[in-house]
């Protein structure tokens, strides 16, 4: 499954400026994966010590919070977006 | 000149230079401002306070901007009112409503764009813009007109009428989501990244954007005469102004204002309908579990509440509690607050007053405390919520046969009915 995957502000240097990474995976949890192995360093900002998703990091597939859906089990299909998005906004 | 020395990381202590960040690059913590209180201490006085503006201008020494002009409608200073026939009601003893409904746009959103406009001015921004459940779009986008900047307000698309006109009105962008507030602000998120000359006053600007809330606190205080309440009730959406009340009582000891240390409870208030913060304290967990949103009371139906956790944190070190309250409750406590101290709250108002009720109903909140709750909007703003809850006592014919016979009706059904009470 190929994967757009949208790189917020934050993270860009580690993209080497791209807003937008394309890899492959069937589930959030291989696409972060990818993308770590793409490009080195994302791991260690997504996730904690445990292996899970910082508490202030969200991930939307298709716009819809994994959190919603399966977490890092949620599955992607071909062609799907996947936003990396910090948690602390708005109110 | 401001006392700000920069802004630091609340997960992993990281710190940054004063610019429009609100997130950590590390761990995506927030960021918060951190000031130089030794030196706020040597300069800020009760004194040097009264003779400021009647806004919360007078409290620039512990605001993150400091400009002889701000972007400013006169936000704050609003009344806080002792509540006497309604702490009767509810068997409280001393009770006082910060009545934030007298904003210049009608909520405590414009003590919060006040501070933050003037900050983006400042870092040379020229576009303001927001995620709004429509009171901060009111308040975005007037500020916005005030200080000859465009705005850019997003907003979900089945807000209250008064709320979009209110907002519309100001000659801005208004554009309206197919989505919940939550989805919003996730596209707001985004498109921080893609539009970095914006201002979203609650995302890149949130940092100081955030500080404006502390002012609640600042000015209670300096009401009551330089006295701390033992409790503060205070409704959550994102949990940003119950994080920042709290932190504005200890700040002011903290400069040297007050001659105790203050211990405030500090309560959360929610409605049913989205009530992670209510639901995580009555498990005792840390987690907060996002929720869709089902409530009357759309100003603080955010399903993803940005600074819950820190909410939870404050209510559960000062001793506070946290309920929520079923939408009829959220109309029980809108009309309870206008008969008895003749203030009209917008919905969120309602979810303050009927968890005050209930806590105080339940022992939480007692009768020896001094007590504020904060009506934060006004009630002209959600009139929708109140629809087959309140109209003309009768409809009538211009003569007084008619008037007098409606009176007559209206007698009889006042003798038959028991007495209102919302518990």
């Amino acid at each position: 499954m190929s994967v757009k995957v949208r790189i917020p502000t934050q993270l860009r240097t580690l993209s080497g400026g791209a807003g937008e990474v394309t890899v492959e995976g069937s589930t959030v949890g291989e696409v972060l994966k990818a993308l770590d192995a793409a490009h080195e360093g994302f791991a260690g900002r997504l996730f904690d010590d445990a292996g899970g998703l910082r508490r202030f990091v969200n991930i939307f597939v298709a716009d819809e919070d994994v959190r919603f859906l399966d977490g890092l089990n949620t599955p992607v299909s071909d062609g799907q977006t996947l936003s990396i998005v910090p948690a602390v906004a708005g109110g | 000149m401001d006392f700000v020395s920069g802004l630091r990381c609340r997960e992993c202590g990281r710190g940054y230079p004063a610019e429009a960040l609100h997130v950590c690059d590390y761990c995506f913590g927030p960021l918060e401002v951190t000031y130089d209180y030794d030196r706020v201490a040597d300069t800020i006085t009760r004194e040097r306070i009264a003779s400021g503006p009647r806004s919360i201008w007078r409290y620039a020494d512990l605001l993150p901007v400091s400009d002889s002009a701000p972007v400013d409608l006169g936000a704050g200073f609003t009344p806080l009112v002792r509540a006497d026939r309604l702490a009767a009601e509810l068997g409280l003893g001393e009770l006082w409503i910060k009545d934030d409904t007298a904003n210049p746009t009608g909520s405590f959103k414009d003590r919060v764009v006040s501070v933050a406009l003037t900050k983006a001015r400042q870092l040379g921004f020229k576009i303001a813009a927001c995620a709004s459940t429509g009171n901060l779009a009111n308040s975005v986008a007037a500020h916005a007109a005030r200080a000859g900047m465009d705005s850019i307000v997003l907003i979900p698309h089945d807000l209250e009428m008064a709320k979009v006109t209110m907002t519309s009105v100001y000659g801005g962008r208004v554009i309206s989501v197919e989505g919940s507030y939550d989805d919003v602000n996730r596209l707001c998120a985004e498109l921080t990244s893609e539009q970095p000359t914006w201002a979203f006053v609650n995302v890149n600007l949130r940092t100081y954007y955030a500080e404006g809330s502390k002012t609640l606190a600042f000015e209670v205080a300096e009401q009551l005469g330089w006295r701390t309440p033992d409790h503060v009730v205070v409704p959550i959406g994102s949990g940003s102004q119950l994080t920042k009340v709290d932190k504005g009582f200890k700040e002011l000891w903290k400069v040297g204002l007050l001659d105790e240390e203050p211990s405030v409870r500090v309560s959360g208030a929610q409605a049913e309908g989205c009530s992670p913060v209510a639901t995580a304290f009555a498990e005792g967990t840390d987690v907060i579990r996002p929720v869709k949103p089902n409530t009357i009371a759309k100003s603080l139906a955010i399903g993803n509440p940005a600074d819950g956790w820190y909410a939870l944190e404050a209510i559960r070190k000062s001793g506070g509690s946290c309920a929520s309250v079923t939408d009829a409750e959220v109309i029980e406590g809108i009309r309870l607050l206008a008969r008895t101290e003749g203030i009209f709250a917008e919905t969120a108002g309602g979810v303050t007053i009927a968890t005050l009720a209930k806590l105080a109903a339940e022992g939480v909140i007692r009768r020896d405390e001094l007590v504020v709750a904060m009506v934060t909007g006004h009630g002209l703003k959600t009139v929708e919520a109140l629809t087959g809850s309140v109209g003309p006592t009768a409809t009538i014919a211009p003569t007084l046969e008619a008037f007098a016979e409606a009176m007559g009706d209206i007698h009889q059904r006042e003798n038959e009915q028991p007495a209102r009470s919302i518990r």
